[in-house]
């Protein structure tokens, strides 16, 4: 740990330093794969959608000898004809789920399972779902979204920079979209605890970034007047102070979203905890990545394009005599400002 | 407190700021003492019962829009009907904004089916002549002597017997069928009537208002217009009726089986235009109106979700919450202690603040706007632990940068804090954006989650300000955290320091 937290001193003096901004290429083309899997993975498959989607009833008996025949007959005995879907849920569980049923029939099959298994109709766990309820949700949902990344975008302009609420929720939609991939490429349930997950992944995702960019605005407060690093290269510098804490508190937040997934998933089966938390899980690993990643890569790209990052590039570019070949060789080549050599700073320079 | 200004002006009456966190603590532990709020509410996740979603929608064949009064109506129609159940802890709620909202109804128990039955079908206005009429007690043997004309003995015995205090009387609904006559109770349950079938139907009003006659001393006044068709057959039916004895010249506004209103007829009304008045006051004449306004555009309501919980099932779910925040709390605890060595107990002691100001606010919240605890709800605290640990982290980090830059604990625990209050402020408000909309997006038990997520973010922030800040900086005094002791996570070893030296 200590040997870890003296790495923390490396990293704020720029002794150790990364280089994050220099390989943003590798990053987006890292990124950009995971999004064409994404949307291959979401056109090919599509999203394995829970009955809260597409409507329809889920009946779970609790009880000391689950049998899925004995489910099968029961439902079949209340008059249902499309071919229900029977699993066992750990040891003591049998959960049936069918097409939307009219309210009758859903009594009739609750009866008949309370009668198959002889418990009472209490004891059933039932849920079920209209035909357009799905729509409602997935309606919410979406203006949710949009008027999160509405509100944030104004807000962040505000308390930080245009510029860096952009390249902000660039990394967010990144986030959601890679994460809405897995899901359709592993084939996990989307329910609406999962859309509340990923929902909640922009918030989370943002506040990484937010802590970061807050580092990148101290950093290149007076950066023009002192002509001794490029916009890249204080991102880079800001990437690398904050990298220790973008770990711990990824690490931090992680860990009770890991216990409630392992309690959700292990003791409770499926569930809202297990959907809310295995979004989460893999959400915040997912938004970790483009906190550090993407959005300072994104944050740095733009603001060199600025006709006074350019010339304070040409500057520094002067002074530290290294050929300018171009805006990628100048951010690639991370020269510290203070005359110490980068230790582990690796010998490649230019363009890929 | 001496008030010489230093500077820096943050600095440091860390004892103020402890003082007022105490003091908060205190009387959040106070006010549920006070308030005598024994334990959580739990949701019915938690706890076993029925909750159902309905959506309400325009009726079938109908035109319009949803209006957000029309809502309110369908609201207090649905209450009526779970009330009529008996049923104590049943609960009808609305969730969401405006037109978009969805009744909520929750029951705890296994009456859950007899509710699902209850609540699908559509309220319906229809005006029907009272055929005749009594108090809401069920009649005396001389009382029921009486019986009103054209209306067959088993009715009449039915209205005799018919106790409009019971709550299953203030049922309505199923019974209400247009082309039959009608035993009814009037919605407060105190009188009861006997209505011949509906001759207008709600459908048939073209609009409706509450109005202020201000020449006849201030006497509120509803005005109700009919369509065409409406026009022909409230005109038929009050030709009819106003000459007729009492009670049968009264035309009784019947909404979902009750009768909401019941005025005499004074004159025949061919026009369409209509007025009904009396000794109403505003808010009574405002309701009315909206009754007449919800019959004209009646709302179906579909069942998004119907949603049965066991016991067994809730009594799982709660432990499972219970044992995830425990498990959740321990690994954070386990790691911060870890790495941040004895600095680490400014972090568990945060928590453990925040942990209690949390509980004891739910508590409240239960109490004072019937928050309930759900599954989602617990996640959502769980979740925020990550939020809360992240405030730390971001402060205690800022500290070693300014202690790399050279500054002693002392002056970095205030230099420190200046630049990391901005981004605490700034990433939480974030995260309180998230929150709020989540909450008015969300749907049913979820949106708990939000509701955590939210609170445990304010929380957060009194946290960080009146007690990890003012800790730290009273910690930064004693020798052992000033000296670098090897455990004290400000080593200069821990710093970086020492390797800086070396090169």
């Amino acid at each position: 740990m200590s040997k870890f937290s003296g790495l923390g001193g490396r990293l704020y003096r720029g002794e150790t330093s990364v280089n994050f901004i220099g390989r943003r290429r590798r990053w987006y083309a890292l990124s950009g794969f995971f999004v064409l899997l994404s949307i291959g993975a979401l056109a090919v498959q599509g999203l394995q959608l829970g009955i809260e989607f597409k409507g329809g009833s889920s009946f779970t008996v609790n009880t000391s000898n689950p049998s899925i025949s004995l489910a099968r007959d029961a439902v079949e005995e209340a008059g249902v004809t499309s071919d229900p879907i029977v699993q066992l849920v750990g040891t003591d569980k049998v959960r049936v789920q069918t097409q939307a049923l009219d309210p009758a029939l859903n009594n009739a099959v609750q009866d008949a399972l309370a009668a198959k298994f002889s418990v009472s109709a209490a004891d059933i766990d039932t849920q079920i779902i209209g035909p357009s309820w799905g729509k409602e949700i997935t309606r919410k949902a979406l203006y949710g979204l949009f008027g999160f990344l509405f509100v944030v975008m104004i807000y962040l302009t505000m308390a930080l920079e245009p510029k860096m609420a952009f390249s902000a929720i660039v990394a967010v939609v990144h986030d959601v979209f890679i994460t809405v991939g897995i899901y359709a490429l592993v084939g996990f349930d989307v329910t609406p605890a999962t859309i509340i997950g990923f929902l909640t992944i922009l918030g989370y995702s943002l506040y990484d970034t937010v802590v970061v960019f807050d580092r990148v605005r101290d950093n290149t407060k007076a950066i023009s007047a002192a002509s001794t690093k490029t916009y890249s290269q204080a991102v880079n510098l800001a990437v690398n102070q904050t990298i220790v804490r973008s770990a711990n508190t990824s690490i931090v937040a992680i860990l009770p979203v890991a216990a409630i997934l392992f309690v959700g998933a292990g003791l409770l089966g499926a569930g809202t905890l297990k959907d809310l938390s295995l979004a989460l899980f893999i959400g915040l690993i997912v938004g970790t990545y483009s906190s550090i990643f993407i959005a300072p890569s994104v944050l740095a790209q733009l603001r060199e394009k600025e006709p006074a990052m350019q010339a304070l590039a040409k500057r520094v570019a002067a002074r530290t005599s290294t050929p300018a070949s171009g805006s990628s060789a100048v951010v690639s080549s991370v020269a510290v400002a203070n005359g110490r050599g980068p230790r582990n700073q690796p010998k490649r320079k230019g363009r890929k | 407190m001496s008030t010489t200004i230093k500077p820096i002006k943050t600095s440091s009456r860390p004892g103020r700021s402890l003082a007022i966190l105490g003091l908060i603590l205190v009387s959040l532990v106070g006010l549920v003492f006070l308030q005598d709020t024994k334990s959580l509410q739990l949701g019915l996740d938690l706890r076993g019962g029925t909750s159902v979603t309905l959506q309400p929608r325009i009726a079938p064949g109908e035109e319009g829009s949803v209006t957000s009064e029309a809502i309110d109506q369908a609201v207090s129609i649905i209450r009526q009907r779970v009330d009529s159940l008996g049923v104590v802890e049943a609960e009808v709620t609305s969730q969401g904004t405006g037109t978009s909202r969805q009744i909520v109804i929750s029951v705890p128990g296994d009456t859950g089916r007899r509710v699902v039955e209850l609540v699908g079908q559509t309220a319906e206005l229809r005006f029907r002549q009272v055929l005749a009429s009594g108090s809401g007690f069920p009649a005396t043997a001389d009382a029921a002597a009486t019986p009103a004309a054209g209306v067959s003995a088993e009715l009449n015995a039915k209205f005799a017997a018919l106790d409009c205090t019971k709550p299953e009387s203030l049922q309505g609904t199923s019974s209400d069928l247009p082309s039959e006559t009608l035993v009814t109770c009037d919605r407060a349950g105190g009188a009861k009537y006997i209505l011949a079938p509906a001759e207008v139907l709600g459908r048939q009003i073209s609009s409706a208002a509450a109005g202020l006659d201000t020449q006849a001393g201030s006497a509120w006044f509803v005005s109700l217009e009919f369509d065409n068709e409406g026009t022909s057959a409230f005109g038929a039916l009050t030709a009819r009726v106003t000459s007729l004895p009492e009670p049968t010249n009264q035309v009784a506004i019947v909404l979902d089986g009750l009768v909401v209103s019941a005025p005499r007829i004074t004159e025949a009304i061919p026009s369409g235009n209509a007025q009904i008045t009396g000794s109403f006051n505003q808010l009574e004449a405002q309701d009315l109106a909206n009754v007449l306004k919800y019959g004209a555009l009646p709302l179906a309501f579909d069942r998004g979700e119907v949603q049965q919980v066991s016991p067994t099932l809730g009594a799982d779910q709660l432990n499972a919450g219970v044992l995830a925040a425990g498990l959740g709390m321990l690994l954070v605890v386990i790691f911060t202690l870890l790495y941040y060595r004895a600095l680490g107990f400014v972090t568990v002691a945060s928590l453990g603040v925040a942990a209690i100001m949390l509980y004891t606010l739910i508590l409240l919240m239960g109490q004072w706007i019937g928050f309930t605890l759900t599954l989602a709800g617990i996640a959502g605290a769980i979740t925020a632990i990550g939020v809360t640990a992240d405030s730390f982290i971001v402060y205690f980090e800022r500290v070693k940068d300014e202690m790399r830059e050279g500054r002693s604990l002392r002056t970095a625990a205030e230099t420190g804090w200046l630049r990391a209050r901005r981004t605490i402020l700034i990433a939480d408000f974030v995260s309180i954006i998230a929150a709020v909309l989540l909450y008015i997006f969300s749907v049913g038990g979820v949106r708990g989650f939000a509701f955590t997520l939210g609170l445990t973010t304010l929380i957060d922030l009194i946290i960080i300000f009146l007690f990890t800040k003012p800790a730290l900086v009273l910690i930064s005094r004693s020798k052992f955290f000033n000296s670098g002791h090897p455990l004290s996570g400000f080593s200069p070893k821990s710093l970086g320091l020492v390797i800086a030296k070396e090169s």
